[in-house]
């Protein structure tokens, strides 16, 4: 049967895309209407389908997807507080599915980054100054490096980001947390028999 | 040696570790309930199928459908076919995935259906101290009986499913205490739309909120539910409130409450629950309830908030605030008050009980609402439904020229066919007022059930002391 585990993941370089948006919320990511599929597939040509198109289902030129040089860029920054909202997985399978690896911003609301993370898109949060640096520099060339948790900009400057060491560890090595779970089920048993649960 | 104080988070958390976090790993957290629906459960199902995994404990999971269902009684009960069939594919999934997984199942015709942050508490599974999680952001909401509740996504949805637990960081703690009482026509939604304005949408990130203080203590169970739901909405995913004697008599009797002599141990554990004197959060934040007006949004977050007589603030150099209210077709420096709404909503998981239907139905009582205006009653569950219906607060939703629906989450977020034209001004209940959260291009004005009901009637926002 179809049981994939990830694939290590270490880091990536690429241009970016700007979206120099605060409080991108899951509803923009992905409008409900589109969340009555029962599959992951397809998502991308959902991702931010309110301000990518228009209400004749028409590409805007104007939004920043549309644009040729977005083409191949994998990494997203965002204004303040990107992923607030709804705990629609949804979200982060309709950027990966589209193309993105990776979103800075200088804040990640909780669910959408516990969410991301599960799925190999990295979040990346930064200082004020780097984001408002990254948002005057559309297409600017990054590296991102999981093991040290760093940015490097295009000026060689490198900044450090927060990733939680286990989840560092399962992007590194393509562990897979159900795995990690099922192989403590022992430890649960015992719990529940402690907490007479059971 | 004594223990040192702890916060009613920090005992529910303690108690529901199977294995403590470390540096390298997260705690592993038990988890007591799970609560399934039909939009966030099908890729997790799918994945159990793939890796011939069951559902661990399918005692401690209860699903519903609530997200894409319609509320038109034909398309429920009728044997009318769903208007959406996308929408159709996906309850029968849900029916299939809980026949298949041996999940309990309250379906679309059931009795006891509803949206699932209304059931939980008004079936009793709700209860204080326990760990309870939802594919859905507004699970904030049973915190109110004093559980850890938290929305998750469908990857967690499957490893709770497998395994009954989540790998879970602590997160932080955040006291929110408020004091005073609240004025006559200024409800919970108005004190959580409040907080929420004095928070920030990001100020809970990495939270979990406690609100506490006399005005909560006052506050009666479904009102409590109000304000724990919108805990998300400024970006923490849990609140709580110590449970007391509201919620102890709340619970008493509740169809899967405990019952006899082990209703008498659970109360004897829950009291143990809150907060110890002198116990520490993270943060504090205080509010004064006193000075609580009825709020509404004039913006694109929850957070863009005023009280219902404002002017809309002025601010320079934010293009998120200038693109917000060109969003909303609204200007700096207008009021709100007696701009013209096409469309009213009452209903969702922050405000579709039956205190929020008798509150609503007291203002539409002999009245009727403006010409030309929708306004949508939908019940948060069916139980909620037919209680209402008894009290006659149906006639009084239909004699006023509301629609008077089946439950269902419906209008709050526009993917079951109840949709708020592009463009329209609509006074809702819910929780989010996002673009295009209510249908693409609907314009949201966050407010209370009485504020609902008030610019109902005049067609236009009204604050609701002048109809009471």
């Amino acid at each position: 049967m179809g049981v994939t585990t990830p694939a290590p993941f270490t880091g990536l370089t690429s241009r970016t895309v700007v979206l120099p948006v605060a409080n991108i919320d899951t509803d923009q990511i992905i409008p409900a209407r589109f969340l009555t599929t029962t599959t992951r597939a397809d998502l991308g040509s959902r991702l931010f389908a309110d301000w990518r198109y228009d209400e004749r289902g028409e590409p805007r030129p104007d939004f920043v997807l549309n644009r040729p040089h977005a083409e191949g860029c994998r990494i997203l920054v965002a204004g303040r507080n990107f992923g607030c909202g709804s705990s629609r997985e949804h979200a982060p399978w309709a950027l990966l599915d589209y193309g993105f690896r990776a979103i800075v911003s200088t804040e990640i609301a909780d669910i959408f980054r516990n969410n991301a993370l599960k799925n190999g898109l990295l979040p990346v949060t930064v200082d004020a100054a780097t984001n408002a640096w990254l948002i005057a520099h559309p297409g600017a060339q990054l590296s991102l490096d999981v093991a040290t948790a760093t940015l490097t900009l295009p000026t060689g400057v490198k900044v450090s980001f927060p990733l939680e060491p286990f989840a560092r560890h399962c992007l590194l090595h393509g562990v897979e947390e159900l795995g990690y779970l099922l192989a403590r089920l022992k430890e649960i048993e015992t719990y529940e028999r402690r907490e007479r649960h059971a | 040696m004594a223990r040192a104080p702890q916060t009613l988070f920090d005992k529910v958390w303690a108690r529901h570790e199977v294995s403590p976090e470390t540096a390298a790993a997260p705690a592993v957290l038990y988890i007591d309930l799970h609560l399934v629906h039909e939009v966030t459960s099908p890729q997790a199902f799918t994945v159990l199928r793939e890796r011939g995994l069951r559902v661990r404990r399918p005692d401690r999971t209860l699903a519903t459908m609530d997200h894409s269902v319609p509320t038109v009684t034909a398309q429920v009960f009728g044997g009318v076919p769903i208007a959406l069939d996308s929408a159709a594919r996906q309850v029968r999934e849900l029916e299939n995935n809980c026949a298949e997984f041996a999940v309990e199942l309250l379906g679309l015709t059931h009795a006891e259906r509803g949206i699932v942050h209304v059931i939980g508490p008004e079936l009793g599974l709700t209860q204080p101290g326990s760990t309870i999680v939802c594919g859905d952001s507004h699970t904030s909401t049973h915190g109110a009986l004093g559980a850890l509740a938290f929305g998750i996504g469908t990857t967690e949805v499957g490893h709770v499913l497998a395994t009954q637990c989540l790998l879970q960081r602590r997160p932080r703690t955040l006291a929110v205490d408020v004091d005073g009482r609240l004025a006559a026509g200024v409800t919970a939604k108005d004190l959580i739309l409040s907080i929420i304005a004095r928070l920030g949408v990001a100020g809970g990130t990495g939270h979990v909120i406690e609100y506490r203080g006399a005005t909560v203590r006052a506050l009666d169970m479904e009102e409590r539910m109000t304000v724990c739901n919108m805990s998300i909405e400024a970006g923490a995913r849990a609140g709580m409130i110590a449970p007391d004697e509201t919620t102890y008599a709340y619970l008493a009797g509740r169809a899967r409450a405990p019952r006899g002599a082990a209703w008498e141990r659970s109360l004897a554990a829950w009291q143990k629950l809150p907060t110890d004197p002198g116990a520490r959060f993270d943060r504090e934040v205080s509010l004064d309830a006193g000075a609580v007006e009825p709020m509404i949004t004039y913006g694109t977050n929850p957070g863009m908030v005023m009280p219902i007589g404002g002017h809309i603030p002025q601010r320079s150099d934010d293009p998120a605030f200038d693109r917000a209210l060109d969003y909303m077709g609204l200007m700096p420096g207008e009021p709100l008050k007696d701009r013209p709404v096409q469309v009213v909503f009452l209903g969702s998981c922050t405000n579709a009980r039956l205190s929020d239907l008798r509150s609503a139905a007291g203002v539409l009582r002999g009245r009727h609402i403006a010409p030309g205006l929708t306004m949508l009653v939908v019940p948060g569950s069916q139980q909620v439904k037919r209680q209402a219906e008894a009290e006659g607060l149906d006639r009084v939703f239909l004699d006023a020229g509301a629609e008077w629906r089946e439950s269902g989450c419906s209008m709050c977020l526009g993917m079951n066919g109840d949709v708020v034209p592009r463009g329209h001004y609509s006074v809702s209940t819910s929780n989010r007022n996002f673009e295009g959260r209510q249908g693409s291009g609907a314009r949201t004005l966050l407010a209370s059930p009485l504020t609902a009901a008030a610019s109902a009637v005049r067609g236009r926002v009204t604050d609701p002391r002048e109809l009471l």
